[in-house]
């Protein structure tokens, strides 16, 4: 096994020192660090974070190769600084089962870019239903411990109960998709003042809203464990805000697109806006902002969905929901979040590492850069920037809302148990 | 202004006089024996009808002939469409078959725009109607039926009464009627006005008796049953007891108030019989008016590079 000495990085962004990785670990600390035999990396100037770790991530495999796999996706992950990544459950067939999630785990294991950490469908076919095999996802070798039906809502109010109970007996977590479905027939976008005009199905922040009181009422009713996926309201931020205010466990995260975009950019039509949860305004986008900030939001997470062109050329209503997100999410979270001086890289690597580890009770990852830590660790140039060009992405789909756009901050290096997975920019 | 007609917000003040000017002109032609112009000869103009809509087809149909323009059905029953061929692949189907315009009607909000705006196509596009969104060759022609009965739009009251949550025909008149100073007042249940609407060039009331006796034109809007079911209203009676424009209502009007409505007509649901055959009702004549002010439209769209519309604005 290679090691690697770090001359002069920043860790977290902090005085300039010596990392060295060896034998997996991060080994040494210090300044004036030598090795023999350690590959040198000039990292003058370069911040060390401890590898980002995405609670959510569509790799599309199996079913759905067309586009995008473990291999490319977790291509991505590297790429954009990540070290571990939940593949969601909603492929064709549904990680519903030991056997899928083992399955990706695997092929996880087997290319080596990103640890995959499988989440399992909390119910049969995320049809709603019927609870899935929870316990069986949990003790196999993936073991599972995030649940989720993302793209569905568990809106059930009684199954969602028993869910956040059942997950309990081996710390699980429901990680759930907002979206109360009556009030969501339809929705093409946020409704307000752009739907209005654009004549598109009006998709209400109370559909988001509505759910997220509810699971939080329900969590702290059964004393579980909650994490609300991609909140993307002003008034989510304020619910969640007020549960935690009342030591309730539940846990929130935002994606980078939501803490940029905005509805306005709707009025093109250009399906390549098409998500869910919608874009929201500006109104919005300021409140993620701060409360990410101020740590209400726990964590970022990418909902990378990666679909194929034929998918978003076609008119609004017709075209398929989702964004890419891996590569370019800790440069968008550098421009809304670091530039603007709302947050540290210290509070970079807990809202992209430290925490989402913690709820994804990943073990290994998440860990403060210290001698005898796991050597997952990111090299980024801050002060770097970089213009998004859809086709020189590592994913297997194109549809990123940021082609032509010019962000700060490149990934230098990714390193993953000491293995350099990413290397001057470029997949090791 | 625009190569396109999108939505009427793409017209200035200007554009929209130069269009009902214009059709004023054409429409003097009706009254001569041969009714053709030789403008667009050699043009081609596509008519893509993804919804039946015989009534908007054959209004833009005839104006294109009128104008001496070759014209393309291309309707989306009996066609490639049916079978699930994507909006791209037709639009490269028109553009190899050379059209110099396409006239669009999608039940998709905003497919004109992609239309016009994703490089598929090199010519002009027209919306006849996307979705729920806009119908803005609609609300030019009645405007140009407002204007002929009552004059001049400024300061003239126009009360928009039904379903304006799921009407393109209201949003492209809301926009127009503004743009050439008149004061719109939308009427309806609050279950069938948009989230948002606070936000548009007009005023909103739910009471259409108080509105009534303010108004110069008062358009109806037609109501489908069907939105009963999804709880919009309670029932067709009900609806029309609190916004139908019965011969009580019709009575409140001003006397030199006009009563318009873009059809197909609910006799008895939002409009009654008498109302609809009074001759202060301008419904039939807004058909004609159509074929008038869609030929102006084409005619401006497509007569050379110095498009009498206005300046040329290219799209990427
Ligand atoms: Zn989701």
């Amino acid at each position: 096994m290679s090691s690697y000495l770090l001359r002069g990085v920043r860790p977290l962004g902090g005085e300039p020192t010596d990392l060295l990785l060896a034998d997996g670990r991060i080994s040494e600390i210090g300044c004036g660090l030598s090795a023999t035999g350690a590959h040198v990396v000039d990292a003058d100037g370069l911040i060390a974070l401890p590898g980002l770790v995405d609670l959510h991530t569509h790799l599309r495999e199996p079913g759905r190769e067309d586009a995008e796999t473990v291999e490319t996706g977790t291509q991505a992950a590297a790429l954009g600084g990540f070290t571990a990544v939940h593949a969601m459950a909603n492929t064709s067939p549904v990680a519903d089962t030991a056997g899928v999630v083992e399955q990706v785990w695997r092929l996880g294991q087997q290319y080596g870019h990103a640890d995959v950490r499988p989440v399992g469908a909390v119910t049969v076919g995320i049809a709603g239903e019927q609870l899935a095999e929870l316990g069986a996802m949990a003790d196999c070798p993936a073991g599972v411990r995030v649940f989720s039906d993302d793209g569905h809502c568990v809106s059930d109010a009684v199954l969602m109960r028993r869910a956040l109970e059942y997950v309990k007996a081996f710390d699980g977590v429901i990680a759930q998709h907002a979206q109360e479905p009556r009030l969501t027939e339809g929705a093409q976008m946020n409704e307000g003042e752009m739907s209005a005009v654009l004549g598109l199905g009006g998709w209400p922040a109370v559909a988001e809203e509505a759910i997220i009181a509810r699971d939080c009422l329900l969590a702290a009713h059964v004393g579980s464990r909650l994490h609300v996926c991609h909140v993307s309201t002003a008034g989510s931020v304020e619910l969640i805000r007020w549960a935690k205010s009342k030591g309730w466990d539940v846990t929130a995260e935002v994606t980078p697109h939501h803490l940029l975009l905005t509805d306005e950019l709707v009025a093109s039509y250009d399906p390549i806006y098409k998500v869910n949860p919608p874009l929201r305004t500006a109104a919005d986008v300021e409140a993620l902002r701060a409360g990410l900030a101020d740590g209400t939001i726990d964590a970022v997470a990418t909902d990378h969905a990666p679909h194929p062109d034929e998918a978003k050329d076609c008119e609004w209503a017709a075209a398929a929901m989702g964004m890419l997100g891996l590569q370019t999410a800790l440069s968008v979270v550098q421009q809304v979040m670091v530039d603007t001086g709302l947050m540290s890289w210290a509070e970079v690597a807990d809202r992209m590492s430290t925490r989402p580890a913690r709820i994804g009770r990943v073990d290994g990852h998440g860990r403060a850069l210290e001698v005898g830590a796991p050597a997952n660790v990111t090299l980024i140039d801050p002060s770097a920037s970089w213009t998004v060009e859809p086709h020189a992405l590592a994913s297997k789909s194109r549809n990123t809302p940021y082609r032509t756009m010019t962000l700060p901050g490149t990934v230098y290096a990714t390193f993953l148990r000491g293995n350099a997975t990413v290397l001057d920019g470029k997949l090791a | 202004m625009k190569r396109h007609l999108l939505s009427a917000a793409d017209l200035s003040r200007d554009d929209a006089l130069l269009i009902l000017d214009t059709a004023e002109e054409l429409a003097r032609l009706a009254d001569r024996p041969i009714k053709k112009l030789p403008t667009l000869r050699g043009r081609t103009v596509v008519n893509l009808f993804y919804e039946d809509s015989t009534r908007t087809r054959t209004s833009f149909e005839a104006a294109a002939k009128r104008l001496s323009a070759d014209v393309i059905n291309f309707a989306a029953k009996g066609s490639s469409v049916s079978k699930g061929e994507s909006l791209k692949d037709t639009a490269l189907t028109l553009e190899a078959m050379g059209a110099d315009a396409v006239v669009v009607r999608h039940h998709a909000s905003g497919a004109p725009h992609r239309l016009a705006n994703s490089g598929w196509i090199r010519g002009s596009v027209v919306n006849a109607g996307d979705g729920t969104h806009e119908h803005p060759t609609q609300a030019l022609l009645d405007a140009f039926t407002m204007r002929r009965r009552l004059g001049s739009f400024d300061g003239r009251r126009v009360t928009i009464v039904g379903d304006i949550l799921h009407s393109r025909v209201a949003r492209s008149n809301v926009r127009l009627l503004h743009t050439l100073g008149a004061q719109v007042t939308l009427v309806a249940p609050p279950t069938l006005l948009p989230v948002g609407v606070a936000t548009w060039p007009c005023a909103v009331s739910y009471d259409l008796d108080a509105e009534l006796p303010k108004s110069d034109v008062v358009m109806m809007l037609r109501v489908q049953h069907e939105r009963m079911n999804a709880a919009f209203f309670p029932s067709a009676r009900e609806y029309s007891r609190r916004y139908g424009l019965d011969g009580l209502r019709f009575a409140a009007m001003p006397e030199h108030a006009i009563v318009m409505h873009p059809g197909p007509m609910n006799r008895g649901m939002e409009i009654a019989a008498e109302v609809a055959d009074s001759p202060r009702s301008t419904i039939v004549e807004q058909v004609t008016n159509g074929v008038s002010v869609r030929m102006a439209v084409l005619y401006l769209l497509l007569s050379g590079s110095e498009s009498a519309i206005g300046s040329t604005e290219e799209t990427s």
